[in-house]
């Protein structure tokens, strides 16, 4: 994961969890059919058009509401690969990084379509489309570990097998 | 200079097996208990299964709430999944259908809530349980399912913010309004990632349902926890009820908080959410006149008795609105049963308002109570989210149970003072 490159979707502040993932499709934990309902209720289009590698920018608080880690499962299963915001909300937060979602807060101009480079290593964000290039504080330490392990789960079997 | 800790920084300092701990430092710490329902089950257990290990069968709680009685076969497929778990570990705190009901106020009215505990669960509104003076997080369901296998979780401890509500409230006031009122004031991401605590003449007098309302909704603001120092009135909501021992935690004289914000109760009223943010506050008094479909009493933020009795006493020789349909959902076996008791299911009853057994249904766009097309409705929840209860075109108000009776009434949204003396 130390360099992306992909499309940007562009939302706005406080997207929360029912807009990524609506109440009714939590009757299934699987990214792949939780993918064809991401944004239903307000980018119809978006789960149709949506391609590998795309990127999504959003302002603040990002992911707000219900804890339902089925909002970054439907992500991941829509081969989103990065959310950059502003701020997150906090379940939102960590139930990405736990499950390998990369997100990055950072306030990128960006319009819908523009192309980013991602360089995680070195904290910095290319809009290719604007030029204009924008630098991130990486994660904390641990929390790099989590995601380059592949998220918690891993940590945990680690953990476990040294205990 | 020592700085002392905030009731959030000393529980992370103890549960991590530290003497101090710092706003922004990420800790590892045991947890007491992990409250997973049937909406985030299921992918816990799955996850769980990659372990190998046996459970640490007295920290996990496992409360079906969402889609039961099932809704439909996926929803029954989910409930199965975690009864089939529940059998396979011989776990002792799963609760049938009928035994229970919304998990956040059956985690206080068993006894797992209590001071000096940290408490995880994979629902965003785990935070209520600070109402007790525990510091409980809502978490997911991957890390649940690791937190079930090692009983500890990382935390980024967070930074403090304190709020002071002083002096009596007005008549219909209640802690559902302090908080709508705080979210207000400081937006929905005016807590994020932080812990608000709660002082003040008007917290100590609440009861523990007010308190819990509080509580609930400061996820709502963003936060990571709301805690309320506990007292006599949790001690003795506690006695008889709390499993084993536990160890009321209160904040340092020097505790360092980030913000400091003061309220005076008296000017809070009776306070409205209107559509899309829980923060877009209104007075209920001055929102002109916005008529309703459905009013919606329930939910773990305002199913409670004390919720019920004060929406019954409005509504009690009252016919409910003929453009309306009142649905009113008790938080719990023990709150139906004492609201029977008490005589206020009939009531509600004789009001025309649908009764139902305790459940999430409708507070979460579920079942039991979805709304159409261009609906409006008044509920005594916690989001109004474009189409949390329903299609994206209907609307939902947030408001206290007062305010819901009230408006279940007239038709449309209204201040309680409006019809008491009708
Ligand atoms: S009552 Fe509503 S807010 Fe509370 S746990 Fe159930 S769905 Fe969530």
């Amino acid at each position: 994961m130390d360099k992306i490159r992909g499309r940007v979707w562009k939302f706005g502040s406080n997207v929360d969890t029912d807009q990524i993932i609506p109440a009714e499709y939590l009757v299934t934990g699987d990214p792949k059919k939780l993918a064809g309902h991401a944004f239903e209720k307000v980018r119809p289009d978006f789960a149709k058009k949506v391609k590998k590698g795309d990127i999504i920018v959003g302002e603040e608080n990002f992911g707000c509401g219900s804890s339902r880690e089925h909002a970054p499962r439907a992500l991941i299963g829509c081969g989103i690969s990065c959310v950059i915001a502003n701020s997150f909300a906090r379940i939102f937060f960590r139930n990405s990084i736990n499950i390998g979602l990369p997100l990055i807060e950072c306030a990128v101009e960006a319009t819908e379509g523009d192309i980013l480079e991602i360089d995680f290593e070195n904290g910095r964000i290319l809009n290719t489309n604007s030029g204009r290039e924008y630098r991130f504080k990486p994660l904390p330490d641990f929390l790099l570990d989590l995601l380059k392990a592949g998220g918690i789960v891993e940590y945990t079997k680690r953990k476990l097998a040294s205990n | 200079m020592y700085n002392g800790m905030t009731i959030a920084e000393k529980i992370l300092a103890k549960k991590s097996g530290k003497k101090k701990v710092e706003p922004g430092e990420i800790i590892e710490a045991e947890v007491d208990y992990i409250m997973v329902n049937d909406v985030t089950g299921l992918p816990a257990f799955e996850v769980f299964e990659n372990f190998n290990v046996a459970p640490l069968r007295d920290k996990i709680v496992l409360i079906p709430d969402h889609y039961v009685p099932n809704k439909d076969v996926p929803s029954a497929e989910q409930a199965k999944a975690m009864r089939i778990f529940a059998k396979k570990y011989n776990l002792p705190y799963y609760y049938e259908v009928g035994s229970s009901g919304v998990c956040h106020q059956h985690m206080i009215e068993k006894g797992f809530a209590a001071p000096g505990r940290l408490i995880v669960g994979a629902d965003s509104h785990t935070c209520s349980y600070g109402a007790l003076g525990a510091f409980s997080t809502g978490i997911g369901s991957t890390e649940a399912a690791c937190a079930m296998a090692l009983g500890n979780l990382w935390f980024r401890v967070p930074e403090s913010q304190k709020f002071i509500i002083e002096g009596k409230t007005r008549k219909y006031v209640m802690g559902k309004d302090v908080i709508l009122h705080i979210i207000g004031d400081i937006g929905v991401d005016g807590a994020l990632y932080k812990s608000m605590e709660f002082y003040g003449s008007t917290v100590e007098s609440f009861p523990l349902a007010d308190r819990i309302s509080i509580a609930n909704m400061t996820v709502e603001a963003g936060a990571k926890a709301g805690i309320i120092p506990p007292d006599n009135t949790v001690y003795e909501y506690l006695k008889g009820r709390v499993i084993g021992e536990y160890e009321p935690v209160f904040a340092d004289s020097t505790a360092e908080y980030i913000e400091t914000f003061s309220y005076d109760a008296i000017e809070i009223p009776c306070t409205v959410a209107k559509p899309y943010l829980p923060s877009n506050i209104a007075p209920a008094s001055e929102l002109g006149d916005i008529t309703i479909d459905q009013a919606y009493l329930g939910s773990c933020t305002n199913g409670r008795i004390e919720d019920l009795r004060i929406a019954a006493k409005i509504l009690k020789g009252k016919k409910i609105h003929p453009n309306v349909r009142m649905i009113v959902v008790p938080a719990s076996k023990e709150v139906y049963e004492q609201a029977l008791e008490e005589g206020i299911i009939k009531v509600f009853l004789d009001a025309n308002a649908y009764v139902s057994g305790p459940t999430c249904g409708a507070c979460l766009g579920g079942y039991m109570g979805v709304l159409a097309r261009g609906e409006r409705c008044i509920s005594s929840t916690n989001r109004n989210f474009i189409g949390r209860m329903g299609h994206k075109e209907s609307e939902v108000y947030l408001a206290n149970p007062a305010v819901v009776a009230a408006s279940a009434i007239t038709g449309r949204i209204t201040d309680p003072g409006e019809v008491e003396h009708g």
